[in-house]
C-alpha cells in the first residue's frame, strides 16, 4: 500500500474531516455556555465573564483544548479546501445544464462556500476580540479574588454598543456567519456519521434529527448574543 | 410533438467539442428517449450529415450503456431508470432539450455523447473478484448457509449496472456508489470474506488513481443511480475502509 503524505487517500480525507467537524462541534456547545454568561446583567455579569475569561485563558486543561481547537479548525479548513479542489478537478469539463437542485439538498451542494464563509468569521472574530485579549491593552477591571485581569466582558459590551460606529454592521456580519454555520451544520452533522460509516436504519433518521436540531438552535443562541447586546445598550 | 435539442458534439478524444442545435419533429409521446435519438440520426444521415454516436446496446435497463446527461440530469428527469427507459412522454411539446455526455476526468469523451468508462473495469480488476479453488474439489457456492437478510442485501447491492450515472450527477465526480456497491456485494458473503480487507483497500486505491472526485454525502447518487443502490453500502465501505486501515500491513 503507497502511504504517501497528510492524507494518503480520498477516505482518509473524509475521516479527518468529519473528525474535526464533530470536535468543532463540540466546541461550539462549550463556547456558546461560556458566551450565555453575557446575559448576566450588571456588576455581576461582569465579574462572571471576567473570571470566566481568566479560567479560560489560563486553566492548563482548557489551554490544551484550545490549542486543540485551533489545530481542528486549521486541519478541517486546510483538508476541506485540498477537497473541494480534488472535486473540481475530477470534473475538468462542466455540464452546460446542470440541475443539481434535482437530487441533493442545498447546503450539501455548498460545504466549501458556507466553510469559507465560516472561516472569514474565524478570523475577523479571533481579531475582534481574541486578539485585544492577548495581544491588545484594554482597560483593567479586579476580580473579586483580587486579581487584575483585562476587561474583555467590557471589550465586548462596546463593540456591540454605541462605542462602535459600526455596531450595526458587526451585528449583520455576526448574524451572516452564524447562519452559514446553521447550512453548514444542516448537513455537516449527519454527513459525519456518515462519512465513518455510522449508518443504520434504526439510528440514521435520529441522528439526522439531532443534527437539525443542533444546526438551527446552536447558531441561533448564538446570534441571540450579539442582537441582545446591541439593542439592550442602544 | 416538436423540439429542440441542443446537443455535445464532438469528433475525437482531443478535439474541443461544442453544444449545437438541432430541431426534431413528428415525436412521438410513447417513443423511447433513444428512439427520439434515432429518429434525429436518421434524418441527419438523409441530409449527409454524421450521425450522433451514443453508446446504447440493450435498450431494457440491463446492460448500462446508454449514458445520457438530459437537461441537467442522468438519464434525464426520470427515477429509478435509464436512457433508454426513459419516455417522450416526460417532455412537452416545444421543448427544449440538453444532451451532454457524462462529464468527469476519468471518464474521457470518445465521440459525441461516448465516454470510456474502463475506470470501471480496472477498479473491479483491483479487487472486486473473490479467489476461488479451481483445482476440482471447488466447493458448491450453494453448500454454504447464507442469513436471509444478508443474501437479499448483497443481491441488491449487485443490481449495480456500472452505468456511471453516480458518477455524473455527483458534483465531485465521486465513483463511491459504485465502488462500494461492488465492494459489498462481497463483502455481505462469507465467500468474500477471506478477502475482505485487501480488497477494499485495493478498490479504493485504484478509485482515487482513476481521478474519481470525493463524496461530500450530498446523496444525489443513490436519487439518480437508476437501479437504487444505497448510500447504506458507502457506508459500509467506509467502515471497512476504516477497519482494514487501521489493522494495517
Ligand atoms: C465552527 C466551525 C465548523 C464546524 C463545526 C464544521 C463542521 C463540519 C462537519 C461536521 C462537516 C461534515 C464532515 C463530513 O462530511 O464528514 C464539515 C464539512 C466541511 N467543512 Fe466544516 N466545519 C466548520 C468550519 C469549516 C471551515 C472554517 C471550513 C473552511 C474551509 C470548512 C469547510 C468544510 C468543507 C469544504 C466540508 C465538506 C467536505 C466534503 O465532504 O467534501 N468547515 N464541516
Ligand atoms: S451505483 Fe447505480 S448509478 Fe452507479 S454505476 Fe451502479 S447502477 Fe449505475
Ligand atoms: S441501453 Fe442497456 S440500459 Fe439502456
Amino acid at each position: 500500500m503507497s502511504n504517501k503524505g497528510l492524507f494518503p487517500t480520498s477516505l482518509s480525507k473524509k475521516y479527518a474531516m468529519a473528525a474535526t467537524g464533530l470536535f468543532l462541534c463540540l466546541f461550539l456547545v462549550g463556547h456558546l455556555l461560556g458566551n450565555l454568561q453575557l446575559f448576566i446583567p450588571g456588576a455581576e455579569g461582569k465579574e462572571a465573564f471576567n473570571a470566566y475569561a481568566l479560567f479560560m485563558t489560563t486553566f492548563p486543561l482548557v489551554k490544551v483544548l484550545s490549542y486543540l481547537t485551533y489545530f481542528g479548525i486549521l486541519l478541517h479548513a486546510v483538508d476541506g479546501i485540498l477537497l473541494a479542489r480534488a472535486n473540481r478537478a475530477a470534473r475538468p469539463v462542466r455540464y452546460a445544464k446542470e440541475n443539481g437542485a434535482a437530487n441533493a439538498g442545498w447546503s450539501s451542494r455548498n460545504m466549501a462556500l458556507l466553510g469559507t464563509i465560516v472561516l472569514a468569521f474565524i478570523a475577523v472574530h479571533m481579531q475582534n476580540f481574541w486578539y485585544v485579549m492577548h495581544f491588545g491593552e484594554p482597560g483593567m477591571y479586579s476580580l473579586a479574588s483580587g486579581e487584575e485581569v483585562k476587561d474583555l466582558h467590557q471589550v465586548v459590551m462596546d463593540f456591540f454598543g454605541p462605542a462602535n460606529s459600526m455596531a450595526i454592521a458587526a451585528v449583520a456580519f455576526y448574524l451572516l456567519a452564524q447562519a452559514a454555520i446553521g447550512f453548514h451544520l444542516w448537513h455537516g452533522f449527519a454527513s459525519a456519521f456518515q462519512s465513518f460509516g455510522l449508518r443504520s436504519a434504526k439510528y440514521t433518521p435520529w441522528i439526522e434529527r439531532v443534527g437539525q436540531a443542533f444546526s438551527v438552535l446552536v447558531p441561533l443562541a448564538f446570534a441571540v448574543i450579539p442582537v441582545y447586546l446591541y439593542i439592550s445598550q442602544h | 410533438m416538436n423540439l429542440t435539442l441542443k446537443i455535445w458534439r464532438q469528433n475525437g478524444p482531443t478535439d474541443k467539442g461544442r453544444m449545437e442545435t438541432y430541431p426534431v419533429s413528428g415525436i412521438s409521446e410513447h417513443m423511447s428517449f433513444l428512439e427520439m435519438m434515432d429518429v434525429l440520426n436518421d434524418q441527419l444521415v438523409r441530409d449527409g450529415k454524421d450521425p450522433i454516436a451514443f453508446d446504447h446496446d440493450c435498450r431494457e435497463g440491463i446492460c448500462g450503456m446508454c449514458s445520457m446527461f438530459i437537461n441537467g440530469e442522468a438519464h434525464g428527469p426520470g427515477r429509478g431508470v435509464t436512457t433508454c427507459q426513459l419516455h417522450m412522454r416526460s417532455f412537452k411539446d416545444g421543448d427544449t432539450i440538453y444532451i451532454e455526455p457524462w462529464r468527469a476526468k476519468a471518464f474521457p469523451v470518445i465521440k459525441d455523447l461516448v465516454v470510456d468508462r474502463s475506470a470501471f473495469d480496472r477498479v473491479i480488476q483491483a479487487g472486486g473478484y473473490v479467489s476461488v479453488n479451481t483445482s476440482g474439489n471447488t466447493i458448491d457456492a450453494n453448500a454454504i448457509p447464507i442469513p436471509k437478510p444478508d443474501a437479499d442485501e448483497a443481491f441488491n447491492a449487485a443490481t449495480c449496472i456500472g452505468c456511471g450515472a453516480c458518477v455524473a450527477t455527483c458534483k465531485n465526480a465521486s465513483a463511491m456508489l459504485f465502488v462500494s456497491a461492488k465492494v459489498s456485494q462481497l463483502a455481505l458473503l462469507p465467500q468474500g470474506q477471506p478477502e475482505r480487507d485487501i480488497r477494499v483497500k485495493r478498490m479504493v486505491e485504484q478509485m482515487d488513481k482513476e481521478g474519481f472526485g470525493n463524496c461530500t454525502n450530498t446523496g444525489a447518487c443513490e436519487v439518480e443511480c437508476p437501479k437504487g443502490i444505497s448510500l447504506s453500502n458507502i457506508a459500509r465501505m467506509n467502515r471497512d475502509f476504516l477497519s482494514a486501515s487501521l489493522k494495517g500491513e
